[in-house]
C-alpha cells in the first residue's frame, strides 16, 4: 500500500476517531505519519505538538536553542520528536512542559523511582559532556587530552 | 543463541491458558529506561551505542534470573531472523530496522524480551498468556529493580523515567491487554467500544502494535498516559475496563448464536473448510479464516482442533515463520501455496488425532 502524501510505502496506519461517528484512516510511511503526528498545525492528531501559548514558540531564537549537553536544537526536536539526551528535560523545560500536560495532562511524576540513590543528575550531564569532549579529542587525535578525558570519565563513573 | 530452535515450537504467550483466555490471548508490559549518563539512542554516535550495548548485555548477563537469559546480536541477523522475532513480538519493527550495535536478551520461554539500543537504551517486555496483567507487573518490576542496582538509570524526582520520546516519559509504562473479539467486530459494536476506551485515554492497536492493521480480530488496548499516573494507577484503569469488553464480546456472541446460528455455523465451518482444502493462501485471509474456527472452537462448534494450535497457526503462517519452517526463502506466491499445504497438513493433522 502506498503511502496518502507521497509515494512511499505505507508503513503506518491510523485510526482517526474524530467524534460519536467519524472515523478517519490513514495510511502513512514513516515520515509522513511524523509530520502528521507532530505538525502542530494538522486539525487532528494524536500527539499535539503544544498549544500556541503566544508567539514566542516560533521565535527563531527559542527554535535554536541548543542543549550545551548533547547539542541538539529545540528546532530539531519539533522535526524528529526525539530529545536528544535526558538534559533535554531541564534545558527545554519552558517548552516541554505545554505539550506534557496536552499528551499525559499532568506533568509531574507520579509512581516507581529507583531504589538506588542516583548519582546527582549535575555529574551525569558531565559524563554526557566529558564523552562527547573525549570523542572529538580522538577525533583530532590530541591523545594527551584524551587520556585525562578517559581519566576523568572513570573517576566520575565509580565516584 | 540459536533461533531455529525456536522454528517449531511458540511462545509461552500463545500457550491459549490463563483467565479469559478465550478471548484474551495475552497481557504484555513494557518500560523505556536509558541511561544516565549517555545520550539517547538516537543522538549516540556508533561508538557511545558500542559502549551503551556492551554495558547493558553485561548488566543483563549478570542478573540473578532463572532461567538464564539468551543474547542475540541484532545486526548479525539476517533480515528473515529479524523479521522472526518480529513476529514472534519478541523485538519490535523499530530494532529490527534500527543501524548499529543493538540487540536483545531473551527467555526460553519468550516471556522476557530486554532490548538494547531501541528508540531507548533499554526496552524491557514481560508477555504472557491471558488475563495476567498483575503476574507480568510484578516479573517486570523485578526485573527493572534488579537492572537498577547495576545501572544509574536517567531519572527525575519531577518528570520520573526520562525517554527519548516524551509520550514515553514519567513511568515509561506501556501495558496491555490483546483481546480477540470477532464478534463485536462482526455486529459492528467495536466502533463504540474504541470511542468508550479513547475518551479514558486508552489507545487500541492491531496485532503488530503501533501502526499496525487490526487483523484476524485481534486488537490491542493499551494506556496512552505515562506520566502523573502511577503504575498501579494505570495497570487498574485497564483492569478495570477489560472484563466489560470481554462481557461485550460474550453477549455479542450470544446474540450472534441465538439470532443466526446457522448462519455463523455456516461461516465457521466453511472457514475451516477452506483452511483445509485451498492451494494457495495469503496471509490476510489466513488470519481471518483462523478467527473464524477460533471463534468455532470456543462456541464448541469445531471439537477436533485446540486453542494452542490455531494459536500457533497465527504466527506459524506470518511470511519470516513460514520460511524458517520450509527451510527455504520463497517469493510472495511460493509464500501462498507454501502457506495453504502448511495449514492443511496440520489442521488435517489436528483433525486426525484424539485430542
Amino acid at each position: 500500500m502506498k503511502c496518502q502524501k507521497c509515494h512511499n510505502q505505507a508503513t503506518l496506519h491510523i485510526t482517526e476517531i474524530l467524534g460519536e461517528d467519524q472515523i478517519e484512516e490513514l495510511h502513512l510511511c514513516e515520515s509522513c505519519a511524523h509530520n502528521h503526528l507532530y505538525e502542530p498545525s494538522q486539525k487532528s492528531s494524536g500527539v499535539k505538538a503544544p498549544p500556541s501559548t503566544g508567539e514566542d514558540l516560533d521565535e527563531p531564537a527559542m527554535l535554536n536553542r541548543q542543549c550545551e549537553v548533547c547539542g541538539i536544537k529545540f528546532v530539531d526536536f519539533r522535526n524528529t520528536g526525539r530529545l536528544g539526551c535526558p538534559h533535554d528535560y531541564q534545558e527545554f523545560k519552558e517548552e516541554l512542559t505545554p505539550l506534557l500536560e496536552n499528551i499525559h495532562g499532568e506533568t509531574r511524576h507520579c509512581g516507581k523511582s529507583p531504589r538506588r540513590l542516583p548519582q546527582s543528575k549535575q555529574t551525569q550531564s558531565e559524563l554526557i559532556k566529558l564523552r562527547k569532549q573525549l570523542l572529538q579529542a580522538v577525533n583530532k587525535e590530541a591523545y594527551e587530552e584524551a587520556a585525562q578525558l578517559r581519566d576523568r570519565i572513570r573517576q566520575l563513573e565509580d565516584s | 543463541m540459536n533461533l531455529d530452535s525456536l522454528t517449531h515450537t511458540s511462545g509461552e504467550w500463545l500457550r491459549g491458558s490463563g483467565p479469559e483466555s478465550d478471548i484474551v490471548i495475552s497481557s504484555r508490559i513494557r518500560l523505556a529506561r536509558n541511561l544516565a549518563a549517555f545520550p539517547f539512542t538516537n543522538r549516540s554516535s556508533p561508538g557511545q551505542k558500542a559502549e551503551i550495548e556492551a554495558l547493558l548485555r553485561d548488566r543483563v548477563a549478570k542478573l540473578d534470573l532463572e532461567p538464564k537469559l539468551g543474547y542475540v546480536n541484532v545486526p548479525t541477523l539476517s533480515s528473515l531472523d529479524r523479521q522472526f522475532l518480529v513476529e514472534r513480538q519478541l523485538i519490535s519493527r523499530e530494532l529490527a530496522a534500527a543501524e548499529g550495535p543493538r540487540g536483545v536478551a531473551l527467555g526460553p520461554q519468550e516471556t522476557v524480551s530486554l532490548m538494547i539500543n531501541e528508540e531507548d537504551h533499554l526496552r524491557l517486555q514481560v508477555m504472557r498468556s491471558g488475563f495476567t496483567l498483575d503476574e507480568a507487573w510484578q516479573e517486570i518490576d523485578r526485573v527493572d529493580d534488579a537492572l537498577e542496582q547495576r545501572v544509574t538509570y536517567a531519572f527525575s524526582e519531577e518528570f520520573g523515567y526520562l525517554t527519548a520520546c516524551p509520550t514515553n516519559v514519567g513511568t515509561g509504562m506501556r501495558a496491555s491487554v490483546m483481546l480477540h473479539l470477532p464478534a463485536l467486530e462482526y455486529t459492528k459494536q467495536i466502533e463504540k467500544v474504541f470511542r468508550a476506551l479513547q475518551k479514558i485515554n486508552l489507545a487500541v492497536r492491531g496485532l503488530y502494535g503501533e501502526g499496525s492493521r487490526a487483523s484476524g480480530h485481534f486488537y490491542q488496548i493499551s494506556n496512552q498516559v505515562t506520566l502523573g499516573k502511577s503504575e498501579t494507577t494505570i495497570l487498574n484503569e485497564i483492569h478495570s475496563v477489560i472484563p466489560q469488553i470481554i462481557t461485550y464480546e460474550r453477549q455479542a456472541r450470544t446474540s450472534w448464536l441465538r439470532d443466526n446460528r446457522q448462519g455463523l455455523q455456516d461461516k465457521i465451518a466453511r472457514a475451516h473448510g477452506t483452511l483445509c482444502s485451498a492451494t494457495m493462501m495469503t496471509s490476510e485471509e489466513t488470519m481471518e479464516l483462523l478467527s473464524y474456527v477460533r471463534l468455532g472452537i470456543n462456541l464448541h462448534l469445531i471439537e477436533d482442533i485446540t486453542i494452542p494450535t490455531v494459536n500457533e497457526l497465527f504466527i506459524h503462517t506470518q511470511p519470516a515463520h513460514l520460511q524458517k519452517l520450509m527451510g527455504a526463502s520463497l517469493d510472495g506466491e511460493e509464500r501462498n501455496a507454501a502457506r495453504a499445504r502448511y495449514l492443511r497438513t496440520r489442521l488435517r493433522e489436528a483433525g486426525a488425532s484424539p485430542n
